[in-house]
């Protein structure tokens, strides 16, 4: 007879974690004195009185991470020049690859019958106990080598941008898919009480792919990414009108819940208690969101190591100078953190700056300056922190640069690389990743995989497992099939995993 | 290092994982061919039978393939051919029988064949594969409910006849008789006119509307209201919603540019003008697949096809448009297959599908209709048809003005004769006279010849140059020369014959003839020709011209028409063309001549020579046929030419010249038809594409040896082709969609419509009637339904009146505790069920009660304020949202300007589709952000203060009758005494805070400020009306 059997009933259908049985609502005043920093011990459910769409779930078995933050080079740097060393490809610079390599290959740019390949002029060095090779442009990066897993066997097939973003995003380039974030919220929720569950943070330039890298599919907008914005109030409709006090915003949403309560008595649609609830969880959200961008409490040291006052430097890249990139970029290294420590499930920092068809060597020293420095103040933060066991931190692109040079419309300088899918690498750190080692290998021009190949489904499978979610059991039916992240293939690589 | 790319499911049948081919070499592994003659019943069909079919049979057709009919069976399966007639050493069948491959093998399970028996197949297929007719396994009848014939159930006796209201009733009111349950009571007036007003026009009733509708005592009131809701224009506008949602409309291009399709809504304001006026779903679907192909199709129908257009377009640099043309045409196949169909048909684009009897063959079949559908891009249709009906009636006053013009010029020409006389013999005496300066010729001092294309140049004793070497299609050629000669008058090129040239030229193709389509001539006072001047050339003249070749051609400024010689090949030609004013200095001039021949393949002029002109011809001004008149014997002359000579007069006399100038004026200010491009899809006719399965579903592995005919699936009733003997085109296709006899689009139809009435189907799964999806709540209703829609002519209005008419709909929405566990999802259909209204309505409403809403229909799509940050995150911040004023900031949702990948937040937050796949069904969710979205956006804080203004301009005086008309207007009811008192508690609240608030209260309210009360007071007011504003009954349908 209990009128939230149903919606139970329903919620299940739709795999919405909202739960009804909260009716006996926490006064608002009750919930405004609970806008901590959570405990990120506190167990997930604790929240029993909870409707709130992101209410933390049970994983398959124990999962190794609780967070990510997955920082999605969109653009594709080269793998040649930051991560995968070629001495070949130095030693032949200038000489055509063999006919039958690229035969059967298609091209964005390259006009195949002139193509050269282009040797690298960045240095390789060895870092760290494993010695992980990383190229000069990311000196501080490298430091942090012990602690990253290092993949240069990622392989795709999709050689154009958007194609190739929503593959990494949603593991199959279509349109209408969830993307990871909004898979691995659907499958765990949140623990955050008062903040979205999946975060987007972005710097610089737009991406190609836009909104749909952040679109929750055929799932429910629940799980879309929410965009946190750079100036102004940190989350679209956070800030109460002009001329709306608080004290007044909180009386008109006590008198709210009360005329949608008595709605409720009289319905008993249980929708309307979920919106109550949600009232609460956006009336939380007013002042914890103002909190969580202040970075005033942040101490000195964590400013200057994160560079969040860096200046821009005076030589600009031509894709990546968009205002103040290098600062915002170490700001949203730093908000990061912070919302992981707030119970934020996954937080995607979106960087697009770096298809360099052309100019590659000015281009990628900018860029890379952009990135090196806060990224890997992020990994040392998390870590100082004992954040880094449980967080995952993940450096993803849509695909790697081509060993040939781009010399689209019979350029006579070859000055940049082309898009180049067949192999790239990605690396990541933390989350019960093994740190320390290098995996993979491309061929000596690192044009294709010459050992373990990792194709992005196997790189999601593993992900999910390090959340301790079944790439397989985790699905949604749409249109009579079960979907997952992992389209029809992924296995887990035991061998990432610490 | 290519990973296979399925759409689907991994477990496919084996053999369609290889690419498995018997060569030659392996011809030898392979048992010989039996010697005896083979009959097909009696040797083959039972081998089959035994071996093969469980899993290419009737039950099941793995990897696509038959084994049972021989159709099926010769068409073969998802890896393409099996059986090749005649080459039993070539057919796949054979190589995998013959465990050719040990890792490819069938049956993959089980016993073997014997050599002996692989000997029997290949002796049957190498004696033609003969299969008789009789042979054949009938078409396996699916016995999926939604595959079978639309029945026409019998409407059911029921115990509670009263209850009635139509035959809809009686089947749902069986069913709960079933269950005993009765049906809830009809909500009452105040939810139903707002539930058929938000269900019908997406806006709510007016205060008047409501008390209208409740204070109507007629048994006819309910029908009357809903009569006048269907008649409203904004009727098109809300259900057209529904289908751009299903058509994925959009107004950008999607991928990463995603650039604006600027007159996209064009096609969006066919759909809501064809609702409008209830155009027949059959032909509805007709129009929007096949317009084009309608035999005498209007521009309407045409544009009707724009359906399809909606697929999205990639331009990033360095893509393969052949992908992105198959994409598109994939996403046609399976857009198509969901809205009329409701089956999941993509899932057979790369393997035939796992669940449905729907092989990968026939999602090809479909696609081929596709393939031939050609983009266009330029089409000319109607702004509107307002706008055209303007257009009609000014041009016809233009034309009126017009004939008046002509008419008084024509009157004035008249009188012209005495005139014309003298000035005739004048100029025939200036013309039989010795010109003052006679005509000599001077060659100019050539500094360079060059050719755009690489020919060469040889220069020969008469200053003349030969052309040589390469013969490009095209060329222009470009002479230099300079001259110390005064008074140049003109420019006389010589074409010149040469025994070198093909049939003597003086052209260089093969039958030696030319076009000049450009003669241009430059001046500069030096070599650089930085400060170079263009010669005017008004008149010219050539001994001799081709029929539409005239020498005037070669110097109008258009490169596509010219001068040609053609009738007098093999023979030297001469072009003179004289300047406006006489040019040439002393101090020496420049002349840069280019001549430019662009017409078809190396029409080119092969030996030519130019030369400057002084003295002029008399009468040279003369246009030549006015010239060769005079010149001729005036007693030869005929009418026409008289009239030639008249025409030409009244160019120059003074007050005919003044009326000719006035026509002119007049008729370039001819009212110009309101036409716009839009993007259609036509019949490719030439060089039509044939079609063939794609391996895996990628377009760069086309199945050669599986060529696709256009037809349907073999699950539902045959299409036909209604041409003898030609293929099915799209508009069979269309056809054989709303076929009477479809068993799917009835069903889907009805359907989709219920879900707009109840929130959910008939059948729940909405987008997939296959196997998988969910058995319909009410079968016998659905077919009745689907039954009716035919029978009533596929009208959309007609059905609609049928399902709001019913008492089922018209049941209170108000949830039953009592059925909590026997039916807590309502599939009884015991109750309405309430429903969030969608993303563009919660805005619509809004605006409505706030009395902000335009109630423009139709247009371009608008920009209503976005936080800048949103628009440039688009691709490299490569879109402006250009903000409108004044009444397009408060159009309707729907005509917000949707960008594929930067969408306006206020549509995704509140579940709108992302417009880059089709969607059949909208989800609802419940989230923070939708509460931040209406305490907070621009648009709702808007409404507030508009709706505040309203609420105190209104006759009420007092807080608690201001109260009351607030609930009527928002919520279309009377509030309780509890909300009013609450409400007067926050707006006492909120006038306290005020009063020392000024400051704040000038914010809240904005603009404009009322002068009768004090703002304390209207700031209260702005605080309270958005509150009622996110009420959950506000944004709910109830």
């Amino acid at each position: 007879m209990n009128p939230f059997n149903e919606y139970a009933l329903r919620a299940r259908r739709d795999f919405l974690t909202t739960t009804a049985s909260g009716l006996g609502l926490a006064g608002l005043g009750s919930i405004l004195s609970d806008d901590g920093i959570l405990s990120r011990a506190r167990a997930s459910g604790e929240l029993s009185a909870d409707l709130n769409p992101f209410a933390a779930k049970n994983p398959h078995f124990a999962p190794r991470a609780k967070s990510c933050i997955f920082l999605f080079n969109a653009g594709a740097p080269s793998h040649l020049d930051l991560f995968d060393p070629k001495p070949k490809l130095n030693e032949l610079s200038g000489k055509p690859l063999p006919k039958s390599m690229t035969e059967n290959v298609r091209f964005a740019f390259i006009k195949k019958d002139t193509a050269t390949l282009l040797g690298t002029k960045r240095q390789f060095t060895r870092h760290g106990e494993c010695g992980m090779e990383f190229s000069d442009y990311l000196p501080h990066l490298a430091t942090c080598a012990d602690d990253m897993l290092m993949i240069r066997s990622l392989h795709s097939e999709q050689f154009n941008h958007h194609p190739g973003q929503l593959l990494m995003q949603c593991g199959r380039a279509s349109f209408g898919l969830p993307v990871m974030g909004s898979w691995i919220t659907y499958g765990l929720g949140s623990e955050s009480r008062n903040l979205p569950g999946y975060v987007v943070l972005n710097s610089g330039r737009g991406s190609s792919g836009g909104a749909t890298l952040w679109q929750s599919g055929f799932l429910p907008s629940t799980y879309a990414g929410v965009l946190f914005r750079n100036q102004g109030e940190p989350v679209l409709n956070l800030s109460n009108p002009d001329g709306l006090p608080p004290e007044l915003q909180r009386r008109g949403l006590e008198i709210l819940r009360k005329l949608n309560q008595s709605r409720f008595e009289k319905i008993r649609d249980p929708e309307i208690a979920s919106r109550i609830a949600n009232y609460e969880l956006a009336f939380r959200m007013q002042s914890a969101a103002p909190e969580l961008i202040d970075l005033s409490g942040e101490s000195k040291q964590t400013h200057k190591a994160y560079g969040i006052d860096r200046p821009e430097p005076k030589q600009k890249g031509g894709r990546g100078s968009f205002g103040n990139t290098h600062q915002s970029f170490a700001r949203n290294c730093l908000m990061a953190r912070r919302m992981v420590e707030r119970g934020v499930r996954f937080v995607n920092i979106v960087y697009a700056s770096w298809d360099h068809h052309s100019n590659l060597d000015n281009e990628l020293k900018y860029n890379s300056g952009v990135v090196d420095q806060p990224i890997s103040a992020l990994i040392k933060d998390l870590k100082q922190r004992g954040m880094l066991d449980d967080t995952l931190v993940v450096w993803g692109c849509e695909f790697g640069r081509t060993p040939l040079g781009e010399n689209r419309g019979g350029r006579s300088a070859n000055t940049g690389r082309d898009h180049h899918p067949f192999s790239f690498s990605m690396w990541m750190a933390g989350g019960g990743i093994k740190g320390g080692q290098t995996y993979g290998e491309s061929d000596e021009f690192g044009w294709g995989v010459a050992q373990d190949p990792v194709h992005v489904n196997d790189l999601h499978a593993t992900m999910l497992h390090l959340f301790g979610l079944d790439h397989l059991k985790l699905t949604h039916r749409f249109q009579g099939r079960d979907f997952r992240l992992t389209d029809v293939a992924g296995k887990v690589i035991e061998r990432w995993l610490a | 290092m290519k990973r296979l790319f399925i759409w689907g499911i991994a477990a496919i049948a084996v053999w369609s994982h290889s690419d498995l081919r018997a060569d030659d070499q392996n011809a030898a592994k392979l048992p010989e061919a039996a010697k005896k003659t083979i009959n097909f019943a009696r040797d083959i069909q039972p081998l089959f039978a035994k071996h093969c079919t469980s899993c290419h049979g009737t039950k099941k057709s793995e990897g696509g393939l038959r084994l049972d009919r021989r159709k099926n069976a010769l068409d073969g399966g998802d890896s393409g051919s099996s059986i090749i007639p005649g080459q039993s050493a070539k057919s796949r069948l054979i190589a995998l029988v013959a465990a050719v491959d040990p890792d490819n093998v069938m049956p993959p399970k089980g016993k073997r064949l014997t050599r002996e028996q692989v000997g029997i197949l290949r002796a049957w297929i190498d004696q033609g594969a003969k299969w008789p007719k009789d042979a054949d396994a009938t078409a396996a009848a699916s016995s999926h409910w939604a595959f079978r014939p639309v029945g026409r159930p019998a409407i059911p006796p029921v115990k509670n006849s009263a209850w009635i209201k139509n035959a809809i009733d009686a089947f749902v009111l069986a069913r709960l008789d079933q269950q005993e349950i009765q049906p809830s009571a009809e909500a009452n007036r105040n939810t139903l006119i707002r539930r058929l007003s938000l269900d019908l026009l997406g806006i709510p009733p007016t205060p008047a509307e409501v008390d209208a509708f409740v204070n109507d005592e007629s048994p006819a009131a309910y029908s009357r209201l809903v009569k006048r809701l269907l008649a409203s224009p904004r009727f098109g506008e809300r259900w057209g919603r529904h289908w751009l949602d299903k058509a994925r409309y959009a107004d950008s291009d999607g991928y990463e540019k995603d650039n604006a399709r600027p007159n996209a809504w064009r096609w969006r304001d066919w759909v809501i003008d064809a609702i409008n006026r209830d155009l027949p779903f059959d032909q509805f679907t007709i129009e929007q697949i096949a317009g084009d192909l309608l035999p005498d199709a209007t521009n309407m129908q045409k544009l009707a096809t724009a359906f399809h257009r909606q697929t999205l377009t990639n331009t990033e640099g360095g893509t393969d448009q052949e992908q992105f043309r198959f994409e598109a045409c994939f996403d046609r196949v399976e857009t198509t297959g969901a809205v009329w169909l409701g089956l999941t048909i993509g899932c057979a684009r790369c393997h035939s599908h796992k669940y449905d009897p729907i092989s990968q063959r026939e999602y090809y079949q479909l696609f081929a209709f596709m393939n031939n559908g050609d983009e266009l891009n330029g089409f000319d249709v109607r702004k509107s048809e307002s706008e055209y009906a303007k257009y009609v009636l000014d041009k016809s006053r233009h034309d009126q003005q017009l004939t008046k013009l002509e008419n008084t010029l024509n009157a004035e020409k008249g009188k012209l004769g005495p005139d014309l006389m003298k000035w005739e013999a004048e100029m025939r005496q200036k013309l039989a006279s010795k010109p003052a300066s006679p005509v000599k010729f001077h060659d100019p001092k050539v500094i360079s010849v060059s050719s755009q294309n690489g020919v060469s140049f040889r220069r020969l004793d008469d200053g003349s140059y030969l052309v040589h070497g390469k013969n490009p299609d095209k060329d222009t050629y470009t002479v230099v020369a300079s001259t110390k000669i005064e008074q140049i008058s003109g420019f006389r090129i010589d074409t010149l014959a040469d025994e070198s040239l093909p049939a003597k030229g003086p052209g260089r193709v093969k039958h030696g003839n030319f076009v000049l389509n450009e003669f241009e001539v430059q001046t500069s006072d030096d070599q650089s020709f930085k400060k170079a001047s263009k010669v005017e050339l008004p008149t010219s003249r050539a001994d001799h011209f081709q029929k539409d070749f005239p020498i005037a051609k070669a110097a109008d400024g258009d490169p596509k028409t010219g001068w040609a010689v053609g009738g007098e090949l093999g023979q030297d030609h001469f072009a003179v063309f004289a300047t406006k004013q006489p040019i040439g200095k002393t101090n020496p001039t420049f002349f840069k001549f280019v001549l430019k021949q662009e017409h078809g393949t190396q029409h080119t002029i092969g030996r030519f020579r130019i030369r400057l002109r002084t003295g002029r011809e008399p009468g040279e001004s003369l246009p030549e046929t006015v010239r060769s008149i005079l010149l001729a014997d005036r007693n030869k002359l005929g009418p026409e030419q008289h009239k030639s000579l008249l025409d030409y007069y009244a160019t120059i006399h003074p007050v005919t010249s003044k009326l000719i100038a006035q026509v002119a004026a007049h008729q370039k200010a001819t009212p110009q038809p309101p036409l716009m491009k839009v993007r259609v899809v036509v019949q490719r006719t030439k060089d039509p594409r044939s079609t063939f399965m794609l391996r895996r579903g990628d377009f760069l592995q086309s199945m050669k040896d599986s060529p696709v005919q256009p037809t349907g699936l073999s699950i539902l009733q045959p299409l036909k082709s209604r041409h003898e003997n030609a293929p099915a085109d799209r508009l069979d296709l269309a056809k054989w969609l709303v076929d009477p006899s479809n068993q799917l689009t009835p069903r889907i139809v009805v359907n989709q419509m219920w879900s707009q009435f109840f929130g959910e189907g008939l059948v729940r799964t909405i987008n997939d009637f296959g196997v998988r999806g969910e058995r319909p709540s009410h079968p016998q209703l659905l077919d009745w339904l689907a039954s009716e829609l035919v029978r009533r002519q596929w009208g959309r209005k007609d059905m609609i009146r049928l399902i709001v008419n019913s008492a089922t709909y018209r049941q209170s929405s108000a949830h039953r505790p009592e059925l909590a566990d026997v039916d807590p999802q309502n599939y009884l259909l015991s109750r309405q069920n309430r429903v969030r209204v969608e993303a563009e309505i919660i805005r619509d409403v809004s605006l409505a009660v706030a009395g902000l809403l335009s109630d423009k229909i139709g247009g371009p799509s608008v920009f209503p304020p976005l936080p800048p940050d949103v628009a440039a995150l688009s691709y490299a911040n490569n879109f402006k949202w250009n903000t409108s004023k004044g009444e397009d900031a408060y159009r309707r949702g729907m005509y917000t300007f949707f960008k594929r990948t930067a969408p306006h937040p206020n549509l995704n937050t509140f579940d709108c589709p992302d417009s880059n796949t089709t969607c059949v069904e909208r989800r609802s969710s419940n989230t923070p952000l939708q509460a931040l979205t209406t305490l907070n956006n621009k648009v709702f804080v808007d409404a507030s203060r508009a709706l505040a203004r309203r609420i105190l301009n209104s006759n009420f005086s007092n807080n608690i009758d201001r109260l009351q008309f607030a609930y009527r207007l928002c919520v279309s009811r009377e509030p309780s005494a509890d909300e009013l008192s609450s409400l007067a508690d926050l707006l006492s609240a909120g006038t306290q805070w005020y009063g020392d608030q000024a400051p704040d209260a000038e914010k809240l309210i904005g603009q404009p400020r009322l002068s009768e009360i004090t703002i304390a007071e209207q700031a209260a007011w702005v605080a309270t009306t958005r509150i009622i504003l996110n009420l959950d009954e506000f944004i709910t349908r109830e």
